[in-house]
């Protein structure tokens, strides 16, 4: 069980959150452009990346908001949490069990 | 928004209308313990759900009626007419006795609907969504903690906070209304479940303790 930090609640259990995929892939600027291959990928295509993953989260049955979450697919450490909108932050090497990512003071209230 | 029927006789649709857990009532009686644990539910509380940006004019406005609005997760206001919850950044969940609703007498849902005006938000009267469960009892806590994974310990769980969680895995609102007791909001649906969930939770407590 992950126990993950919502930005508005705190930790809370895994089992209250909902996956949202891989966070940061736009909406195409002229979608009529495209050629129906380009517009597939923009749909389905999604990276597989072993290692540090940026990915959206939803409080399911909590605050009920969407936040982004840098996550590691091997070692599940959490990394980062973060807001919508927020640009993916730049972290030169990866940080093992960030404490901010999973303590109560993490959490911005 | 569509207004409800207000009834020529109140007494008369009171009569009438059965709560989610109504069928439970024989059984909260004889599964609370005396003095340990008390389980009973609080049926027909006037409940409306609000949707606005805290710091806006309809926000301000909203908040003259209900006593404020709660600013962080947690976080409960209210005043003698009724207490707010926090939900999410802007919603909010606004908790009155029965006898507040519109169609009862009251005039809470009126109240709000015309703080909030033509301003984007809503106002929605949600008083069929939930139904209240009230666990009391110095086992109270004990009760919760076999289904609720919070830290519900009164140094991090205080009197007068209310969070959204999940409780015997189901969603609900937990309100601490004082040092050994608790108020449940769960969905109208799953309040027969969560209302049988805690009886097994509280049965333990009906045995002598084993040394």
């Amino acid at each position: 069980m992950l126990l993950i930090s919502c930005p508005n609640c705190g930790p809370r259990d895994e089992t209250e959150f909902h996956y949202g995929g891989q966070a940061h892939v736009a909406y195409p600027e002229n979608p009529d452009a495209l050629t129906d291959r380009q517009w597939a990928e923009y749909l389905f295509y999604r990276d597989n990346t072993k290692g540090a993953f940026a990915e959206r989260w939803v409080h399911s049955t909590g605050c009920r908001q969407w936040f982004n979450m840098l996550r590691d697919t091997v070692s599940y450490d959490i990394q980062a949490i973060y807001r919508m909108g927020e640009p993916r932050p730049d972290l030169e090497r990866p940080v093992v069990n960030n404490p901010a990512a999973t303590t109560p003071e993490g959490a911005t209230k | 928004m569509a207004e409800t029927a207000t009834p020529v006789n109140p007494e008369a649709l009171r009569a009438a209308r059965r709560s989610p857990a109504s069928h439970l009532a024989p059984s909260f009686e004889t599964g609370s313990v005396s003095g340990t644990v008390a389980l009973k539910e609080i049926p027909f509380q006037t409940m409306v759900g609000v949707r606005v940006a805290r710091e806006s004019d309809a926000g301000a406005r909203l908040a003259s009626v209900t006593g404020g609005l709660p600013a962080a997760c947690g976080e409960i206001s209210g005043n003698e007419r009724a207490t707010t919850l926090w939900l999410g950044p802007d919603e909010f969940l606004v908790v009155a006795p029965e006898s507040a609703h519109d169609s009862l007498g009251g005039d809470l849902v009126r109240a709000l609907v015309e703080a909030l005006g033509e301003d984007p938000g809503q106002v929605v009267d949600l008083s069929a969504n939930r139904t209240t469960f009230e666990l009391s009892g110095v086992r109270a806590r004990d009760v919760l903690e076999k289904g609720c994974s919070l830290d519900l310990h009164p140094r991090a769980f205080r009197t007068g906070t209310a969070l959204a969680t999940e409780i015997g895995n189901i969603p609900a609102m937990l309100l601490k209304t004082g040092e050994t007791s608790f108020r449940i909001f769960p969905r109208a649906s799953f309040a027969d479940f969560l209302g049988r969930w805690l009886l097994d939770g509280m049965r333990e407590f009906a045995s002598p303790e084993v040394p």
